[in-house]
């Protein structure tokens, strides 16, 4: 019991430490943008490391998932529907709807070809939402409004929307961390491991691979649907394959020993990028020399750095 | 839709999948001989077009801009191989992808720092200026003509590299099979460097061919990356013979698709909605064509990979 409370502490630490930052010196404006869009983020990057540690899927076309999250909102909104009960169940229902279609056929593959192929798909969404000229096409579309809860302006107030990210992020994690632990789960990680072996068990892959697919797109739809509330404004850019790739650097920043770790490589992502950005004109030099190192010399992210130092030391 | 139009298209159809079959065909020698998903390919045609630039400018000819530009595309490849790559062949491809996603990032921003964001432009060789009469009423540059045969004859010199010479027979038998051919005492290793650098090389050709119809800018080669994966895809890994077809393939369906798919839609929508879901469809085209074809056959048309 107390190993199980322990593997959890570092995601319980994380999440309890937004709840109180507002309150303990970090209630300004500028600060709470920043976390909320941490916040976020780190969503769609739990729901990915789902995917990836979870179910051996690396997709590189994510973002695709929030930019269907994001476009519900902008089209809804576009017809003035602002009712936070119809516009976050269609924006999850759209993204899950994509993941879908495209995931009946990207997980048919795997490896190098699952990557390919969910690449190509998010592209294909990214071009698409070019086209919509309607809704701004290139320029992206600013939103007349933030979605309306229950008729109120729950998520117009900084601190309302700082927790219903809060909220949103604490489900995700639990949900996942539930998921990961279930029956489901643990068939998800045996055809990870070995899928001739879970297939001679009697489980066909294919149906569980696409489940998760599916499940973390509709995760990566709600993100989105909060995306697009946090910055009224949604563009074509959030979705291109550079942003997929974004996302799958929180994953591995942050390690893919547990669900925690995407929680700290996002949360440490957007610091990062937001500190080095306040650097040097040309900051993305750096980051993408850091993000290369990251690779090379931390294989098992920041969660995993204490116990390489520690073993390091053990050596040295 | 005319007949004229209908051959212009197919003819920009064809260079673009020129272009394609150029970056795909180094891209799928490297995933076929060595399983490695790189994804900096893409930047690789983007530093061969700012070397065309950067020599056209200092020299102040196309020719001696491109006879420049392919060696030192061929070196930058080559120190690229030796600073990231080398380091990730027993990496898996997670890691693969995450730092040549860096590579990216690190080089459209640095091509941003020494030549600023502003797009350069390479100006057409004097010789190959103007227009040749194809058909009653339509010139056609010759440029692009150009471009076209450039690229069939070294499809041609590729096919007759990897078929004919002993270099070649290694680089297939490696992707058939890369631990036994090491296993029969080929330096496994070195072959890819070869492999590596030829496909940078060839990427980089491909960005001087571009240079002087596109504009040279950050970025460019980020898009001609996922058509090259589409195409490499769709050809079935590690296939030459794959890719050049693909690549034709996605290069016409492409481009016809963009500027046909809106006159098609008009036939059941209005002329301001038929702009609109001829332009989202035209743009979902070839995805969808690949996702038709990976269908029935998962993997691709020639699969090369012995499973």
């Amino acid at each position: 019991m107390f190993s199980r409370i322990r593997s959890e502490l570092p995601a319980l630490l994380l999440l309890g430490a937004l709840a109180v930052a507002p309150f303990a010196g970090f209630g300004e404006g500028y600060l709470l943008t920043l976390m909320a869009r941490a916040m976020i983020l780190a969503m769609a990057a739990v729901a990915l490391s789902l995917l990836v540690g979870g179910a051996g899927l690396v997709s590189m076309g994510h973002a695709a998932m929030m930019g269907f999250g994001a476009y519900a909102v902008v089209i809804l909104d576009d017809a003035r529907i602002v009712e936070a009960h119809i516009v976050l169940p269609a924006a999850i229902l759209a993204a899950a709807g994509f993941a879908l279609a495209t995931g009946a056929v990207a997980v048919r593959t795997s490896g190098v070809h699952f990557i390919m192929i969910t690449l190509a798909f998010g592209q294909m969404a990214y071009f698409t939402a070019t086209s919509l000229a309607g809704y701004g096409g290139d320029d992206g579309y600013t939103l007349y409004a933030r979605t309306q809860v229950a008729g109120g302006r729950l998520l117009e107030s900084r601190l309302g929307f700082h927790y219903a990210c809060l909220g949103a992020l604490a489900a995700t994690w639990l949900f996942c961390r539930m998921l990961l632990a279930s029956r489901f789960g643990r068939v998800l990680r045996a055809v990870k491991g070995n899928p001739m072996r879970a297939q001679a068990l009697g489980f066909s892959p294919y149906p569980y691979r696409l489940t998760a697919y599916v499940i973390a797109g509709a995760i990566g739809g709600a993100a989105g649907f909060l995306f697009a509330n946090a910055a009224e404004f949604v563009a074509p850019a959030y979705i291109s394959w550079q942003r997929s790739g974004e996302l799958l650097f929180m994953v591995i920043l942050g390690g893919l020993s547990g669900l925690h770790g995407a929680l700290l490589g996002a949360l440490g992502f957007v610091l990062l990028e937001e500190w080095l950005s306040h650097q040097w004109e040309h900051w993305r030099i750096i980051f993408g020399v850091l993000l290369i190192l990251a690779v090379l010399w931390m294989p098992g992210g920041l969660s995993g750095l204490p116990a390489q130092i520690a073993k390091a030391a053990r050596r040295g | 839709m005319s007949t004229t139009l209908l051959l212009v298209q197919g003819l920009n159809g064809l260079q673009l999948g020129i272009l394609l079959f150029l970056i795909a065909a180094g891209l799928t020698l490297v995933f076929g001989v060595m399983d490695f998903i790189n994804l900096a390919h893409g930047v690789q045609y983007m530093v061969g077009a700012y070397f065309a630039a950067f020599f056209a400018a200092q020299t102040g000819s196309f020719w001696a801009a491109l006879l420049l530009a392919l060696p030192a595309a061929l070196l930058f490849g080559l120190l690229l191989e030796f600073l990231v790559f080398r380091h990730l062949y027993d990496r898996d491809h997670l890691a693969q992808v995450l730092a040549t996603f860096g590579v990216i990032l690190v080089l459209n921003q640095g091509v941003k720092l020494v030549f600023g964001a502003a797009p350069l432009q390479v100006p057409t060789p004097e010789l190959l200026t103007g227009g040749i009469r194809v058909m009653e009423g339509l010139l056609y540059p010759v440029y692009r003509l150009a471009i076209i045969v450039g690229g069939l004859a070294t499809a041609g010199l590729l096919w007759w590299l990897v078929e004919r010479t002993k270099v070649g027979m290694l680089v297939r038998a490696g992707a058939t099979n890369a631990p036994m051919v090491a296993a029969l005492g080929v330096d496994i290793r070195r072959l890819f460097m070869i492999v590596f650098g030829f496909g940078a090389m060839l990427a980089g050709f491909a960005g001087v061919l571009a240079a002087p119809i596109l504009s040279v800018e950050p970025g460019m080669g980020d898009n001609l990356l996922i058509l090259a994966f589409v195409v490499i895809v769709i050809g079935g890994i590690g296939s030459i013979r794959g890719a050049f077809i693909a690549a034709l393939l996605v290069g016409i369906v492409e481009t016809l698709g963009r500027s046909m798919m809106p006159d098609l839609m008009r036939l059941f929508l209005s002329a301001s909605e038929a702009r609109q879901v001829g332009a989202a469809l035209s743009s979902m085209l070839i995805y969808i064509a690949m996702a038709a074809i990976l269908a029935f056959r998962p993997a691709g048309l020639f699969p090369v990979r012995a499973s």
